[in-house]
């Protein structure tokens, strides 16, 4: 007779490591439907990550800094190499591109806001530049993604950078994806589609294909806006080393990174958990092609998926970025997944910490959605605020490990200061296996 | 002269200011730069030995008229906004990416991608025009004077596509709202994309486009309209066969 007081495993019972719960629920789900999971989200398969990886503090033969008393800059400048005004930001954590009509106008306003209190650049994403995030984003990134969804030249002259997009880390080599309920009246004008149709935006851009046409296309896009704004190239990490080196023969000022663990409105399942390479090793890869072609740190490396922590800011910085964007961590500080909304997520099946059905519409915070009433529960300015308040500890975490490595700005961290605590991270990051010398594959492989 | 001072020329019933721009003798930043001056004093510019280069007169953004006297490379005239160009010879891919208003007039040929993405105004190809015409269109007119290659009109989401000659493969794969008219044959269509009923309105409308491109004597009643089934807007797990 079952004790119903005992857990399986208290009970004897085994799960299967291949056929877990999760895999047989998916299987019941598959079977059922007919359909492939579509989420949001970026991976959440346990990964190497900067997790793996700790910072050698100063002691004996590093000066460590004094901890509010000497200066460690933050600033960075992004685009000077050809753009007459490139972006002079305080902070070098910057804000994803996320598309208004994946999140609510309101959520885009509050991404302008806190970004802007922040000192730091908001981005649009597929589907145009709404007024919301044009009028509070002091430093906004205008994203020329394959779609060219509400494309207009005038909004390429208001923006104060523009971000070619070829992929993105949670689906490189797939298009942007808006399911029928969020294409709502004014998101399908915006996009000039039918209201209420599932959206499949498409993977390639429609006027060019490859390096040797992207460096056309980058000098049309200079011509157009007078030379006057930096123009950023955005690859979902895979074959970093290549994307990066061929990025910068075609004139990118910018590149940008995203890693697998990077989020997304909407995806396939299958995609987001199969296709695409760690954050924490298209780090090396990508500073490697900058660094052989003499442009680390003139053409700027940004690098995104799964900063969560200053910690992360200070590690992926070491490792080589000019700076880091953020997506996933910028929703939750905006409020999604939190717990005051659990009862809501249960009745949606889900649960405060869990949710990703960003597909759906039916956020519970109002963030993700379209539905009127949904949106009023999202306060922009209380949001704004709490985005710059999560900004401002991302920045004061990372200084307090610059400081603790002896360095008078975030730019100034390097591999140096890391070691891996695990053999993959070792090998992945090009650091060496704490206690030892050893960094499995060397620092220049592929 | 300098150079940058207009030709005035006789008009029909005012003095008609040309200003032309050698592209052998400037570099193309400096004429794009002159292009988008709000206060350049010309009625209309001419572009002079283009000479195959890219992006030239792109982004232009008042009403004004330049004329292009020979071939040019990708993007042509791309992202257009008001303004009137022609340009007397070939271009090559793009041309009139992205327009949002105004008119292009290719008097030759033009490579892939013409019109690609573009969100309104007017494009003539008097000429064949390659792969991908109309590309992603959001609004744009195109009239093609010959035919035009395949995956035209591919994920073409509002505006017309009127073709004079052939269409190559898969004409209008996954199209949404753009109508689609051709005279001669189309080697086959892309998915959700079927031929439709000319009604009256088809014909009307189709008649003003050939008329403002230039074509006025043409017989409508030898195109066929197409577009799309509407089969493909939402996914459908029967559907996965089309794709």
């Amino acid at each position: 007779m079952t004790d119903h007081r005992l857990s399986a495993e208290q009970r004897g019972l085994r799960e299967s490591a291949t056929f877990d719960r999760v895999t047989i629920s998916a299987i019941q789900r598959a079977a059922r439907t007919g359909v492939y999971d579509i989420r949001g989200w970026g991976a959440k398969r346990a990964l190497p990550h900067f997790d793996d990886l700790l910072f050698l503090g100063a002691s004996m033969s590093r000066y460590p800094l004094e901890g509010y008393r000497e200066r460690c800059g933050t600033d960075v400048v992004l685009g000077d190499l050809n753009a007459k005004h490139p972006l002079h930001l305080d902070i070098p954590v910057t804000i994803a591109g996320m598309s208004f009509g994946a999140l609510s106008g309101r959520a885009k306003e509050a991404l302008g806001r806190g970004a802007s209190e922040a000192g730091t650049s908001t981005t649009t994403g597929d589907g145009g530049m709404t007024p919301e995030e044009r009028g509070q984003s002091k430093h906004l990134v205008y994203q020329y993604l394959p779609s060219r969804y509400g494309m207009n030249p005038d909004d390429l002259r208001k923006a104060d950078a523009i971000e070619i997009v070829l992929g993105q880390g949670a689906k490189p080599g797939g298009g942007g994806m808006l399911l029928g309920q969020k294409i709502t009246e004014r998101v399908a004008r915006m996009r000039t589609l039918p209201q209420g149709v599932d959206q499949r935006s498409a993977c390639r851009h429609p006027d060019w294909t490859g390096p040797d046409d992207l460096a056309i296309k980058i000098a049309e896009i200079r011509e157009t806006t007078d030379w006057e704004k930096p123009v950023y190239v955005k690859v979902g990490a895979t074959r970093t080393y290549y994307d990066v080196k061929l990025a910068v023969h075609a004139g990118a000022d910018v590149v940008v990174v995203d890693g697998m663990q990077g989020g997304t409105a909407a995806t396939q399942e299958v995609f987001i958990e199969h296709v695409g390479i760690p954050t924490l090793t298209a780090i090396p890869l990508a500073v490697q092609a900058l660094q052989e072609l003499g442009m680390h740190r003139k053409v700027q490396l940004i690098v995104s998926g799964g900063i969560r922590t200053g910690a992360d800011v200070a590690k992926a910085m070491a490792l080589g970025a000019d700076a880091v964007a953020i997506g996933t961590a910028a929703l939750i500080a905006l409020g999604d997944n939190d717990p005051k909304w659990s009862a809501e997520y249960e009745a949606l099946g889900s649960a405060a910490g869990y949710y990703d059905d960003f597909q759906d519409g039916q956020d519970p915070a109002g963030i993700t959605t379209q539905d009127p009433e949904l949106q009023q529960r999202f306060d922009p300015v209380e949001g704004g605020r709490r985005l710059a308040n999560y900004l401002r500890v991302l920045t004061m975490e990372a200084q307090t490990i610059a400081r603790a490595c002896g360095k008078a700005h975030l730019t100034h961290l390097e591999p140096e200061d890391l070691v891996a605590v695990t053999i993959e991270a070792a090998a992945m990051a090009r650091v060496p296996l704490a206690g030892t010398s050893w960094i499995p594959g060397g620092t220049g492989g592929l | 002269m300098d150079a940058l001072t207009p030709h005035p020329t006789k008009g029909a019933t005012a003095v008609h200011d040309v200003l032309e721009l050698d592209l052998a003798e400037r570099w193309l930043r400096e004429v794009n730069g002159l292009l988008h001056q709000a206060d350049l004093a010309a009625d209309e510019v001419r572009i002079l030995h283009p000479a195959g280069k890219h992006s030239v007169a792109v982004g232009l953004n008042k009403a004004m008229r330049v004329t292009v006297e020979g071939q040019v490379g990708y993007y042509a005239a791309g992202m257009n906004q008001l303004a009137d160009v022609v340009i007397n010879g070939n271009a090559g891919v793009g041309v009139a990416e992205n327009m949002m208003s105004g008119s292009v007039l290719v008097r030759g040929d033009a490579s892939q991608s013409a019109g690609a993405t573009a969100h309104g105004g007017l494009l003539v190809v008097e000429g064949d025009a390659a792969a991908r015409c109309g590309i992603s269109m959001k609004g744009v007119d195109i009239v093609v004077g010959g035919s035009i290659g395949h995956m035209s009109a591919f994920m073409a989401q509002a505006g017309r596509l009127v073709v004079r000659g052939d269409a190559g493969e898969a004409l209008g794969g996954s199209i949404y709202e753009a109508r689609l008219y051709v005279r001669g044959t189309v080697a086959s269509l892309g998915a959700d994309c079927v031929a439709k009923e000319m009604r009256p309105e088809h014909h009307e409308e189709l008649a003003g486009l050939l008329k403002s491109a230039g074509f006025e004597s043409e017989d409508t009643s030898a195109y066929t309209r197409y577009g799309s089934a509407r089969r493909l807007y939402n996914f459908h797990v029967d559907n996965t066969d089309a794709y």
